[in-house]
């Protein structure tokens, strides 16, 4: 169980993380949602007692990351991919970690083998691919088999096969009744692994809400309808109070009345349809469209020299091109 | 599966974690990166190689030596003189053995498992102090008899029984630790591996030189608080050694100097720890 409440983090002027509060629960996967820059990383790094917040704090289990008695057999995290030293062979990292919470060395092989590093955890981390760095910091933040683990972007740098292993692992970590908060700028990731999102933007708390919930409440369900006579269909969709739009290939758009409806209304008046789809905005287009004003750097605030370049093409394009 | 275990996975051991634990995982960080061996070895080949170069050259041209030369002639500090090189090895590793962590990002993982910061940095401080101190001895030691063995023939040669030599031997290796650890302080302090080892080579080398560009009396007041004259007092026999220094202070008073300097900066470097975010 993780809790924050009111975690604030100020950098001079900027304001990383304002007035935090959610709670993480054991046994489901709950994801830390936001685009890049919105606070996901300071605010784990606050929980993991490693940035002092500003204001407001954070607990794990309820006590506070720098009261827990066995720090790594409690909390486990993976912060970024690079807490390593290039130098020390992967074994030897864990078992520095290990030693200092009198964890055997045992399990040291076991992680090892759990993330697939066995063959090569003699050899110096700083050889290591991305993923192979990724899958060494997984392995350190399970060493202690701790009851709740935090992943910031765990599938970063991995490929389709690790991507698929890290969310069996996550989802398999919270069945096991552990707590597992992990974070992600991509929203289709978070659809396929998380139960519960905590989103937020430009440090602020967007939302706090299981991930159908958040994909009902942040858009809009519409149907989409190939009707020869468009224009007759259309004046009797507004007549019965849904909104239309057009879409290139002459299709409607209909917002404000299910399927059914539509189907039934076009047979009330005779009208052939061709194509009658209900369409669910994708979570990546609720999560736009929730996050829209809460974007580092938004559109409508480009800076002189975005603007000017704005629309031309680079010159070393043009000079490929020539 | 009962409840307790949905929550936590596996029961806790009593108790908390502990300073030897975190203690031996210093000691396996220490030595499970290539810089320590390389650092030590420089050391050893430094000290130990000088130390040889110059007791070779004395002994060939002692016969060629004049009277001067002969009445100040220390062969104590010459076969020590190495050592006032090696210093720089040492406290490459001793600003190493916390840069590297910040450099690297790995104080993170550190900190994720041993929140108490003041705690890892003074297991560092002891793991770090106990490895430079056995190197050190044993390089002052090696250094002093190949030394007087070259030197045994051809010119006057020292032996431990002697007033003070035991002193400087001992002293010389006391000196590189402390220095190692002042270097860790410093370290702790700038969290950067270039510029720590910078302000330490500053200390130890240039600010020498701009005090020769003072004043004679305050070059006279200030220069025995120098960590490098501090050095050159350790490793002599003589208690005003060749180097220029009105009032050098006694051997084991610069070394007491010197540790009050290593203590200053270890906690310093302790207290900003606590106070930034790592």
């Amino acid at each position: 169980m993780i809790e924050a409440r009111g975690l604030t983090k100020r950098y001079g002027d900027t304001l990383a993380v304002d007035d935090l509060s959610f709670d993480v629960p054991p046994g489901v996967v709950t994801g830390f949602l936001g685009p890049n820059g919105s606070g996901k990383s300071t605010t784990m790094r606050m929980i993991m007692g490693l940035d002092k917040p500003t204001a407001g704090h954070a607990t794990i289990n309820g006590r506070r990351f720098g009261h827990l008695p066995w720090p790594l057999r409690e909390v486990g995290a993976l912060l970024e991919a690079k807490s390593i030293h290039p130098g020390r062979s992967a074994y030897n990292h864990l078992w520095s970690l290990a030693l200092t919470n009198d964890i055997p060395k045992g399990r040291v092989d076991e992680v090892l083998e759990l993330v697939g590093l066995s063959s090569v955890a003699k050899k110096r981390a700083g050889k290591f691919s991305l993923g192979m760095g990724q899958r060494l910091g997984i392995a350190a933040a399970l060493l202690g088999d701790p009851g709740v683990l935090l992943f910031d972007e765990p599938v970063n740098g991995l490929d389709p096969e690790g991507i698929r292993w890290v969310r069996m692992l996550l989802r398999s970590l919270a069945a096991e009744g552990r707590t597992v908060f992990v974070s992600s700028h991509l929203m289709s990731e978070m659809a396929i692994t998380a139960d519960h999102l905590v989103v937020v933007g430009r440090g602020r708390l967007i939302a706090d809400t299981s991930v159908p919930e958040f994909i009902a409440k942040s858009s809009r369900q519409s149907v989409r309808v190939l009707c020869p006579r468009a224009d007759a269909l259309c004046g009797a969709l507004t007549g019965a109070g849904a909104t239309v739009a057009r879409e290139d290939d002459g299709a409607l758009v209909v917002t404000g009345m299910e399927a059914a409806g539509i189907g039934e209304l076009a047979a009330a008046h005779q009208l052939p349809l061709h194509e009658l789809t209900p369409q669910t905005a994708s979570l990546e287009e609720a999560f736009m469209e929730l996050t829209a004003g809460a974007v580092e750097f938004h559109g409508e605030t480009l800076p002189p020299y975005a603007e000017a370049v704005a629309g031309q093409e680079p010159p070393w394009q043009q000079e490929a091109a020539s | 599966m009962t409840t307790t275990s949905l929550v936590r996975p596996v029961p806790l051991p009593h108790g908390r974690y502990r300073t030897s634990g975190v203690l031996r995982s210093e000691w396996t960080k220490l030595r499970s990166v290539r810089s320590t061996t390389w650092s030590l070895l420089a050391m050893v080949v430094i000290s130990i190689g000088i130390g040889i170069l110059a007791t070779s050259t004395e002994a060939a041209r002692w016969s060629q030596a004049t009277l001067t030369d002969r009445l100040t002639f220390d062969p104590v500090s010459l076969s020590l003189t190495g050592l006032l090189f090696a210093q720089l090895a040492i406290g490459v590793l001793g600003v190493l053995v916390i840069s590297a962590e910040y450099g690297t990002g790995s104080i993170r993982a550190t900190f994720s498992a041993v929140p108490n910061r003041p705690l890892v940095l003074a297991a560092k401080a002891l793991v770090f102090g106990v490895v430079a101190l056995v190197v050190s001895e044993v390089v002052s030691f090696a250094a002093f008899f190949i030394g007087q063995a070259i030197l045994t023939g051809s010119a006057p040669h020292a032996t431990l029984s002697q007033p003070g030599v035991l002193r400087a031997v001992i002293g010389s290796g006391l000196y590189l630790t402390i220095l190692g650890l002042f270097a860790l302080g410093i370290g702790a302090i700038l969290r950067h591996t270039a510029g720590a080892i910078s302000v330490f080579v500053a200390i130890l080398l240039v600010a020498p030189l701009i005090l020769q560009a003072l004043p004679e009396f305050i070059r006279d007041r200030v220069a025995k608080f120098l960590p490098a004259n501090i050095g050159v007092t350790i490793i002599s026999t003589s208690p005003n050694p060749e180097q220029a220094q009105a009032h050098p202070f006694p051997a084991w008073v610069g070394l007491g100097v010197l540790a009050a300097y290593a203590l200053a900066a270890l906690l310093i470097g302790g207290w900003l720890m606590l106070r930034r975010d790592a």
